[in-house]
């Protein structure tokens, strides 16, 4: 049985179909050779949805969710989905915000902190270079611990806000997915991407359904689209705890 | 009523920072910590001003502020001047 993942759409996302490609060309190999072939159905699944029953992990894609009006993610974490949402995170299912997606799940506190504006006051459209701090989460279990990807953003609140003992509890429960090894936005201790504490929720700014297929200019995220696969593919054995030996810190 | 939304200590304000560096080169010296907020301005109806405050003040903790990075304030403004609330219960502005 192939696993289903949803990909929400709010009013103003524009990223889901990025999302459904990257996702069906990482399950399929293409763009990066070595397909598992894993079977993968990726739906989207409107935002005024309640229930994400049958699905097996759940994406919310980058955009301008509700306009990004008052902040970004403020008035989509209100949209009827996102209590499905929340219910499937503390469920234990994979839940991934990309970018907006990200700024969506700070606002509805299924993350830690918050996204301001980039410290330049700058859009940032480019490509960043991010090192995996840790593989235990449901984004990067298939990655190597210390892997430097290279992945585009493509953001103006990207700048990761957070007061001190929250960032010092994120480090030492293992929680930094991601960090920039030159750090674009301003972003507190290099941080491009969190988890919750089971590891089921991640929430990042860089696309790496921008970087599944060579012909788009790179195919560093296919790794994380296929740790996401495999997710959602059954293996939602008990969350780890963070291994004493990683070397991802 | 009045929401004054604005950054917590401590947490950076790139965009204050940068009108603060741009303020001297206007002639404008002696200005530091400068802070960028909103403001939303909204009229309520309600039996009194205490419970418009105490429904405004719920509405900027859920939805108005982010209160990981920003703090509030609600000031009432004063009863709506006459014809602004549709003639019925007082409405706070």
């Amino acid at each position: 049985m192939s696993a289903r993942i949803g990909v929400v759409v709010f009013p103003g996302s524009n990223c889901e179909h990025d999302v459904v490609t990257g996702l069906e060309t990482a399950a399929q190999g293409h763009g990066a050779g070595g397909g598992e072939g894993r079977a993968v159905s990726a739906e989207l699944v409107w935002h005024g949805a309640r229930s994400l029953a049958g699905f097996d992990a759940v994406v919310l894609p980058g955009g301008f969710a509700h306009g990004d009006y008052l902040r970004p993610g403020a008035l989509a974490r209100f949209s009827p989905v996102m209590e499905a949402v929340g219910a499937f995170a503390r469920d234990g299912g994979p839940v991934v915000g990309i970018c907006n997606g990200f700024q969506v799940l700070t606002e509805a506190g299924l993350l830690p902190g918050a996204l301001q504006k980039n410290r330049d006051l700058r859009f940032l459209c480019t490509t960043v270079v991010v090192r995996v701090c840790t593989t235990r989460t449901v984004l990067t279990r298939a990655a190597a611990p210390g892997a430097e990807l290279r992945l585009p953003i493509n953001h103006f609140e990207g700048n990761y806000t957070c007061d001190a003992a929250t960032v010092e509890r994120l480090r030492a429960e293992d929680r930094v997915v991601l960090r920039y090894t030159d750090n674009p936005n301003g972003s507190i201790d290099d941080i491009a991407g969190v988890c919750n504490q089971a590891g089921n929720v991640v929430g990042l700014m860089p696309h790496p359904e921008r970087a599944s297929d060579a012909l788009i200019g790179g195919t560093d995220g296919v790794v994380l689209l296929r740790s996401l696969i495999a997710a959602a593919s059954g293996d939602r054995e008990a969350p780890q705890a963070a291994p004493a030996a990683s070397a991802a810190v | 009523m009045l929401v004054e939304v604005r950054l917590r200590p401590g947490i950076s304000d790139p965009q204050g920072a940068t009108i603060e560096r741009a303020l001297p080169a206007l002639g404008f010296d002696g200005v530091d910590g400068v802070r960028v907020g909103k403001a939303f301005r909204l009229s309520v109806e309600a039996p009194d001003e205490a419970d418009a405050a105490a429904r405004v003040s719920d509405m900027a903790q859920r939805l108005l502020a982010n209160p990981v990075i920003e703090d509030f304030e609600v000031r009432v403004l004063g009863p709506a001047p006459a014809g602004a609330g549709n003639g019925r219960a007082a409405a706070a502005r």
